[in-house]
């Protein structure tokens, strides 16, 4: 470009290319060293690393490395050295009964330990991080259960949920009262529901709630309000409620009746994993 | 003294056509403006939805509608409105002519910001492609397709006028910009609508490579849209802010052409230990690593640019703006090429540490040196002597600043400590943390994040003003009297 001034930076000694755009030069300074030297090794490193690992296509399919690396071996080896840890333990539960566990402390412990991480990942959403419940999430805690409480039970409802998809599942399922009682009449059964231990009639609403419960509720509740396992029916004349003890709940309860879904855990979980947090609901303090 | 001749001040001279198209680089700049403080605001919504959850507002302001709506505001609209005033400006001064067309500089200007509004609120209705970036459903993105090759067209037209015999740096980078967006874009939304009437469509891609090409496309926008066409722009307003030449005319033309040979190789980097073959999460990794000196070019072209001119870095507010971004730069280029290596991507993917990656990019680097370029530009375009408060700038600098350190290290310590979470067993073999506790821990870091963001659209706002008033000199204030009514009504 001799039609160019070529002209020399005052502040750094350095030329100009020559060009000149709306006032703007440039100075002929070389790319630094350091920088194409730093470069240099980035790509010496990557031409290493394409020899080591599985790295350019070809026809029938890709160069494969030195070593075979997959990142599928990877996962292979990452979950062994995890098995390892767990190693006899696992295996150990893997072959002993609830019984056998329970009667064992360490492993009582693992599993313990195993079933509290399952629990958290995959039950604490809606039963709470520590199975503490909410409204229509029932507390695990507590001594109150609704299809029973000792460990095959426990273990056989995370197996087939409640209302769920499982052919097995629970199936508790109380009708809507709103369509078969009137509304004085719910209202004077949630009366009862709502103090059935009173020993002296309070009111006469209540008088006439009992009578309609003995009516229509027994069948599932029982006589004294004890609940049915079998069948799912709660417990009612505890201090325990899934959706709420107060007068207007429990009319909205009795009208248009509950009916809380828990998923089958069966496909979800593996087996161990779903004994293991068996064992972990059941130590929570209400496992029978 | 009475003669009817004309006296020189009389005589109509014919008015000589405006030098170069200002008028539109003036309606891309506030356009730019508008759009930053929208997409800064809702950021900062975000944050304190992700700190608090009660700040989602059922069913249009939910974080997943408004998630896009940020991203593209702050991408799309802020950053390419300014690459639009930017490049026009450029390719303008530096080729010394005007616009190739000024109408079809006005028809990509209009045509523009109505496909940022027909994207935006698609995603408040929910309608959306499901792509990171991408999101527009196929009827803006036909529309922006057509907008896109008129810029196109424009642009080269006007460089095939340039009175120098060579294209300046800046123009290469911004041209790299345009056309690769075009072929980004165009790949990436390849898909069919249900019907005609149907906002909804279907990607020609499906499976891994349809994740592949959206990360192809993914990580170019960034590589092309928050990197060459910015780069355009820091070489152009550097040199002219600090009045002095580009350092190394060499530097520019080897990492020009490494950087964007190299860049396009990069996408896989985002899909690594997933259904992706081996080998090309290989690639994507090494290309990434191999990538770090070319990014590093263009600091160093930027920086050295000062080179005996560093006293001025000491009390021009402006040039600040335009070297933080450049460190800035420099450290998220750095940080990319290390977060590709296996192994470290391991513990911060899908971390939080991303997010901070992506906003020391976005807030230090993008938006950094669009606050130099815009600084030097109004008053230029306005004709004014300089902008209206030196003192607001500097405010403006330091308040986004620290809103920035506040950003990046509150999702650095974030996002390792919940990548050492994720993966922490005990010896028992069992993760040591639930998922809900990760979150949990994540909660103080939140909030400072969300006080980061406040703090830099606080700054942004301070800009707006300092705009405003630089643009709109009020008439000085006529001493009046008291008006009677007033008087009588006291």
């Amino acid at each position: 470009m001799t039609e160019h001034h070529e002209e020399v930076d005052d502040a750094t000694g350095t030329k100009t290319t020559g060009h000149e755009w709306d006032g703007l030069k440039e100075l002929d300074t070389p790319a630094p060293r350091w920088w194409l030297i730093v470069w240099m090794v980035t790509i010496v490193f990557a031409i290493g690393y394409w020899v080591v690992y599985p790295a350019w296509p070809t026809i029938s399919g890709h160069t494969g490395g030195l070593f075979g690396w997959t990142q599928y071996e990877k996962l292979k080896v990452d979950q062994a050295q995890i098995a390892t840890r767990q190693g006899e333990y696992r295996r150990k539960f893997h072959a002993s009964s609830f019984e056998q566990v329970a009667g064992d402390p360490q492993l009582f412990e693992f599993a313990r330990a195993g079933g509290s991480v399952v629990f958290k990942e995959n039950c604490a959403a809606c039963h709470g991080a520590g199975g503490e419940g909410r409204k229509g999430y029932p507390n695990l805690n507590d001594d109150d259960w609704l299809f029973g409480g000792d460990i095959h039970q426990i273990y056989h409802t995370i197996e087939v949920g409640s209302r769920s998809t499982h052919a097995d599942t629970h199936m508790a399922m109380m009708p809507a009262f709103g369509a078969i009682l009137k509304r004085q009449e719910i209202d004077d059964l949630a009366t009862y529901v709502g103090s059935m231990n009173a020993t002296q009639p309070p009111s006469v609403a209540w008088v006439n709630g009992q009578v309609l419960f003995q009516a229509n509720c027994v069948s599932c509740h029982g006589a004294t309000g004890e609940g049915n396992r079998e069948l799912g029916a709660p417990r009612l004349n505890d201090a325990i409620w899934l959706y709420g003890g107060d007068h207007e709940t429990l009319v909205e309860t009795i009208t248009r009746a509950r009916a809380g879904v828990m998923p089958t855990w069966q496909h979800r979980l593996a087996p161990d994993d779903q004994r293991m947090v068996a064992v972990y609901v059941h130590s929570l303090g209400g496992g029978e | 003294m009475t003669t009817l001749q004309p006296t020189a001040e009389t005589v109509p001279v014919p008015a000589a056509p405006p030098r170069y198209d200002e008028t539109i680089l003036k309606y891309f700049t506030i356009a730019a403006m508008f759009w930053a403080i929208a997409g800064f605001a809702v950021g900062v919504l975000l944050a304190l939805q992700m700190a608090f959850p009660a700040f989602n507002l059922e069913p249009y302001l939910t974080f997943g509608r408004v998630r896009p709506l940020h991203t593209s505001a702050v991408i799309f609209a802020f950053g390419g409105n300014i690459l639009f005033a930017t490049s026009y400006h450029v390719v303008q001064r530096t080729c010394q002519t005007r616009l190739y067309s000024t109408k079809m500089a006005w028809f990509h200007f209009w045509g523009y910001q109505a496909f940022i509004l027909m994207a935006g609120l698609g995603y408040l209705f929910g309608v959306t492609q499901g792509k990171e970036y991408a999101e527009p459903e196929w009827y803006a993105d036909l529309w922006l397709t057509v907008v896109w090759v008129v810029y196109l067209v424009n642009y080269l037209m006007t460089l095939t006028r340039r009175k120098e015999k060579h294209i300046y740096v800046a123009n290469w980078f911004f041209l790299a910009f345009i056309v690769t967006v075009a072929i980004l874009h165009l790949c990436n939304n390849v898909s069919l609508p249900v019907s005609v009437v149907s906002v909804k469509s279907y990607s020609l891609w499906a499976g891994v490579q349809s994740a592949l090409i959206q990360w192809w496309y993914g990580h170019n926008a960034v590589g092309f849209f928050l990197t060459a066409g910015f780069l355009g722009m820091m070489y152009y307003y550097i040199p002219k802010q600090a009045d002095r030449p580009v350092y190394s005319y060499r530097l520019s033309i080897i990492h020009f052409w490494s950087l964007i040979f190299i860049y396009i190789w990069a996408g896989p980097h985002h899909l690594l230990y997933t259904s992706l073959p081996d080998w090309a999460q290989t690639l994507g990794m090494t290309f990434s690593i191999m990538l770090w000196m070319p990014s590093w070019g263009g600091m160093i072209n930027g920086m050295m640019t000062l080179s005996g001119a560093w006293h001025k870095l000491r009390d021009d507010p402006i040039l600040q703006f335009m070297i933080i971004a450049l460190a800035f730069y420099g450290m998220s280029t750095f940080e990319g090429p290390l977060m590709s290596i296996k192994t470290v991507n391991a513990l911060s993917h899908y971390t939080n540490w991303t997010v901070g990656h992506v906003h020391a990019g976005a807030l230090g680097w993008v938006a950094y040196i669009s606050f130099g370029a815009i600084y030097y530009l109004v008053p230029h375009l306005w004709k004014k002597p300089a902008m209206f408060s030196k003192t607001l700038i500097s405010v403006h600098l330091w308040i986004s600043t620290v809103g920035i350190v506040l950003y990046i290290t509150s999702m650095w310590v974030a996002g390792i400590m919940q990548g050492l979470m994720w993966r922490a067993y005990d010896e028992m073999g069992f993760l040591t943390y639930s998922f809900v506790e990760v979150v949990q821990a994540m909660h103080p870091y939140y909030i400072i994040r969300a006080l980061g963001g406040l703090l830099f659209l606080a700054g942004g706002l301070i800009m707006a003003w300092n705009i405003w008033r630089t643009i709109h000199v009020p008439k000085p204030r006529i001493a009046r009297k008291p008006k009677p009514a007033l008087a009588a009504a006291q």
